[in-house]
């Protein structure tokens, strides 16, 4: 790390712009799987050098690509802070957020690759149809089911102990991180996928909410959760850290222990 | 992910071994000649070869599917996968270790 900045320090930015060679700024090759439909018959690999800081982060390479070297260059970014869940990829094999990846932690030595998440129908370069993906989330209906009014002008109490219970799974952003890491997803589509198992666990250990029955016997499908073989690669790929085979296991138990 | 890939291809391989297996077996009662002329061709070292990767792959399996289990039934066990899946690792090559050298000797010895 330190010999490539000392390196890129003397290089270029004794020259007069600083802005477009800061010190400590080095040059690192990113190579994108490049798609254009009205273009491309079939994805193709395409490499970048773009000149970085060890802090910048994969988001920022990208948007250096697509507004000085080649503008045609597509992916989706919403929020640029890890929230909105929008610029969810594969960079160097693994699935993560653009803008959560820094530089210094992959080997900027080397080259990066970066492509589009996997098992979704890909749409242009980075953006796949999110369409199937949010389809199953819809499905497990991702809202508070309760037969009863809140108490007259006041919210729904629930003890911290309660609330304890299915905080990790609150976290989900709906990037879909893990769901496109899932080698069960790529093979078949029609499962139900990790988000949506995360986002059924939120609601069915909520005390409030009175619809866990239902999800479950959704759950309780082909599709559903028995299709998990817990390879982890959901809870390795999740960049909000969420336990998600953990939340699916205790999908399954409550399957198995709630009836019979 | 790699365990999976590994409990799979071990599952199928077994598999494969078992159908033959039993196929061969059955040939006792075809007749008993048919038998014994069948098993004195895995009398071979490649045949012994073959049982250390057989061994290899049911002692793999065997260890993984006990992790798996415990994935499924034990509330840590999610947390704990990756610890688990280094003891299995651990233990195969401590079985593997005690049976491949008696195995071959035995093999090449005859």
């Amino acid at each position: 790390m330190s010999t490539v900045t000392v390196e890129a320090a003397q290089g270029p930015a004794l020259g007069d712009d600083l802005e477009a060679a800061p010190p400590g700024s080095f040059l690192v090759t990113l190579i994108i799987r490049r798609y254009i439909p009205e273009i491309d018959d079939e994805p193709r690999w395409q490499d970048f050098d773009v000149r970085v800081l060890p802090t910048d982060r994969i988001l920022d390479a990208l948007h250096k690509i697509k507004w000085e070297q080649d503008g045609s260059l597509t992916f989706r970014r919403s929020c640029a802070h890890g929230i909105c869940g929008s610029d969810a990829m594969r960079i160097n094999g693994r699935n993560r957020l653009a803008c959560k990846t820094l530089i210094k932690d992959l080997d900027p030595s080397k080259p990066i690759y970066v492509e589009a998440i996997k098992g979704l129908p890909l749409e242009k370069d980075l953006v796949v149809d999110m369409e199937p993906f949010f389809e199953s989330y819809r499905q497990i209906q991702p809202f508070l089911i309760a037969s009863s009014a809140p108490p007259e002008g006041r919210e729904r109490i629930q003890n911290a102990v309660a609330r304890e219970r299915f905080d990790d799974t609150t976290k989900c952003i709906l990037c879909a991180a893990c769901t496109s890491s899932c080698p069960v997803f790529w093979t078949d589509g029609q499962y139900f996928g990790p988000a949506a198992i995360v986002n059924a666990h939120r609601f069915i250990f909520d005390d409030r909410d009175e619809g866990s029955k239902v999800r479950l016997d959704i759950l309780n499908d082909k599709e559903g959760v028995w299709r998990c073989r817990t390879t982890f690669n959901c809870s390795e790929a999740c960049p909000r850290g969420i336990e998600v085979t953990k939340a699916i296991q205790e999908v399954k138990q409550a399957l198995l222990t709630h009836r019979s | 992910m790699w365990s999976w890939v590994l409990h799979r291809i071990t599952g199928v391989a077994i598999f494969f071994f078992l159908l033959v297996h039993i196929l061969d077996t059955a040939l006792v009662r075809v007749s008993p000649e048919a038998y014994n002329a069948v098993i004195g061709t895995y009398q071979t070292p490649i045949m012994g070869l073959g049982e250390v990767a057989l061994v290899g792959a049911i002692v793999f399996h065997a260890f993984n599917g006990l992790r798996i289990i415990l994935i499924d039934f034990w509330s840590k066990g999610t947390r704990y996968q990756k610890v688990m899946f280094y003891v299995v690792i651990a233990l195969w090559v401590l079985t593997m270790l005690a049976f491949t050298p008696r195995h071959l000797i035995n093999v090449f010895s005859h």
